[in-house]
């Protein structure tokens, strides 16, 4: 071997095969970004464009006819200080979400428990517990819902034929209307269902079985093994339910006719988003509205990230 | 004392079974009835099944509903292809690919899925006025062409990630490009997430009314959801049994799907709760 080797060679041979594994490299790179073209364009184009263009116009007085018009934070000062609606419509959505999302979630897991016990026909109840909230977005069913609550719809039908009482127009009165959207939102406790029984079957069978024998009730298993094993799913559901409530918007609308009403009880956040926007094209202050909603969003979604490390199973690293 | 308890679970669950489903079989059954007793008639079996709702519904508004269930099809079908091609060969780039910066905008593409739309809608309206795109379904399929639903993209990443590398590696020494292994290889070992992404993008397509709201006026290119929403304002409290007709023939499509697929929605639920 010729150990004293002058350095010339060498350092010619790497710098050649530099630039060849460089060359291989931008050809890997020209390659990937060739598949991920559509995306990009896609993701420019119509997701940080459009958050960047909302972002600007929440600044600007826009009627979709003359140019932006520049006003400072006057639509966030308008929002805050002097709209009515606008604190009208976090209060629906607030209140919705405080009854649905609970109410839903405890019924869901109900439900999961008891099927999750092998129970014969337990799969037939669990897809005809489903069928709900496969429907349930659907303009039909809200249609269906506006009948249910009117004054003689199905539901004081069946009051008055089951125990003879006159039940109230429950949709038109202010006092109740938000509430049959809350029950239309607990119908579809399908999906937070079908998550919690994928749940369940995680829990190790045997410690059930070591707590039976030394001697736990039902209520003690539940309380000290089946909730803290299934806490990361429950708080899954919990964070997926909240970011859908703020989303609502079909059934508010078609139950309401498009107005939120009566007297602004079902002036859902997004349904007044559209009103401003659609309605009266008022695309900055509607632009303003949608930011205020992604920082209350945002927020929620940094304490799921926060907490994630008790929670999030996924493994997401693409090495 | 065991079987007393499976009883009793088995009564419970029968019991909210029908609570739940009960006004679903009403509307169903009252689109049968004439007009006259649906208010009085709570019975999820009609006397005999007279389809004269039906006929006068279909025709109901100024179009037919054959113009309508035309719409709604041809934007979910079209949506079906644009997110099966779209989203597989995105995550086919994440799964497979080498390329600089592929974790920062693997990253970033998570992070659009927690994007809510009311952020991108008014913008995006701006963008598609320009365009000259209102009154047109571009609005409703083409972004699903540019893998606008990142929640197909991480689902099929999941799923590529599956499939063993030794499958591309040796198509690579047999002299298969990047392309060919897409198609060749990874789609059709990609059929069952292909299906799931197929069945969503259908049903949620199906049912979207926000959109079709936003960008359709022109009543000629109304969806299904929108003719139920423009009946209901218009018939109103006159004509229940039509629109329980028509209603009942929206929720159809979706009802059949979830017969014939009801194990891959189910699964497709479970694996992270998807729903709109």
């Amino acid at each position: 071997m010729n150990v004293s080797a002058p350095m010339g060679p060498a350092v010619l041979g790497d710098a050649h095969i530099g630039s060849h594994a460089k060359r291989a490299a931008l050809r890997r790179d020209l390659v990937g970004y060739a598949f991920l073209a559509p995306w990009l364009v896609g993701f420019f184009v119509f997701s940080l464009g459009p958050v960047l263009a909302s972002l600007y116009l929440s600044f600007t007085k826009f009627d979709l006819l003359t140019p932006p018009q520049w006003i400072g934070l006057d639509n966030y000062a308008r929002m805050f200080g002097s709209d009515a609606r606008f604190w009208q419509a976090l209060k629906v959505t607030f209140v919705y979400m405080i009854l649905e999302v609970p109410l839903k979630l405890c019924f869901a897991l109900l439900v999961a428990l008891a099927l999750d016990k092998g129970i014969r026909g337990g799969s037939l109840y669990r897809a005809l517990f489903y069928v709900p909230s496969l429907l349930g977005g659907s303009v039909a069913i809200a249609v269906l819902w506006r009948q249910l609550f009117e004054g003689n719809g199905l539901v004081n039908q069946v009051l008055l034929w089951a125990f003879g009482i006159r039940g109230p127009a429950w949709i038109s009165n202010p006092d109740t209307s938000l509430y049959t959207l809350v029950l239309l939102a607990i119908w579809q406790f399908g999906s937070p269902m079908i998550i919690f029984l994928a749940g369940l079957r995680q829990v190790p069978q045997d410690l059930y079985e070591a707590a039976s024998m030394d001697g736990a009730g039902a209520w003690r298993r539940f309380r000290k093994i089946t909730l803290p094993m299934l806490a990361p799913v429950v708080f899954f559901n919990l964070v997926l339910q909240v970011i859908e409530g703020f989303k609502a918007f079909t059934p508010a609308f078609v139950v309401s006719g498009g107005t939120g009403g009566p007297v602004d009880s079902t002036l859902f956040y997004t349904l007044y988003l559209y009103q401003e926007a659609f309605a009266y094209f008022r695309m900055g202050y509607a632009s303003a509205l949608a930011w205020v909603l992604l920082i209350v969003i945002g927020i929620f979604t940094a304490i799921s990230f926060l907490t994630s490390k008790y929670w999030v199973y996924y493994e997401d690293d693409p090495r | 004392m065991i079987r007393a308890k499976t009883l009793l679970t088995h009564a419970a669950l029968i019991g909210a079974t029908f609570v739940m489903l009960y006004p679903l079989l009403w509307m169903a059954a009252s689109s049968f009835k004439p007009e006259s007793i649906i208010f009085t008639d709570l019975s999820i079996w009609p006397k005999r099944f007279d389809l004269s709702n039906y006929l006068s519904g279909w025709h109901a508004l100024q179009e037919s509903f054959t113009v309508f269930f035309l719409n709604s099809t041809l934007i979910a079908v079209l949506v079906v292809i644009g997110n099966c091609l779209a989203c597989s060969i995105t995550a086919f780039a994440f799964a497979r690919l080498q390329f600089r910066g592929r974790r920062v905008w693997f990253i970033v593409m998570l992070g659009t899925l927690m994007l809510p739309y009311h952020v991108t809608l008014i913008p995006q309206y701006v963008l598609f006025q320009q365009l000259g795109w209102i009154d047109t379904f571009l609005p409703l399929v083409v972004p699903k062409f540019l893998a606008a639903d990142a929640f197909f993209i991480f689902l099929m990443v999941q799923f590529f990630r599956a499939i063993p590398r030794e499958l591309d590696e040796a198509a690579v020494l047999d002299g298969c490009n990047p392309w060919r292994i897409y198609w060749k290889i990874m789609l059709p070992l990609s059929l069952p997430v292909l299906a799931t992404t197929a069945i969503f993008s259908f049903l949620w397509t199906w049912n979207d009314f926000l959109g079709p709201l936003v960008y359709l006026n022109d009543a000629s290119l109304y969806t299904v959801p929108l003719a139920l929403r423009a009946f209901v304002d218009a018939a109103g409290q006159s004509a229940w049994g039509q629109l329980f007709a028509m209603s009942t023939l929206a929720v159809l499509p979706i009802f059949l799907f979830f017969l014939f697929f009801q194990r891959l929605i189910i699964e497709g639920v479970a694996f992270s709760g998807m729903k709109r």
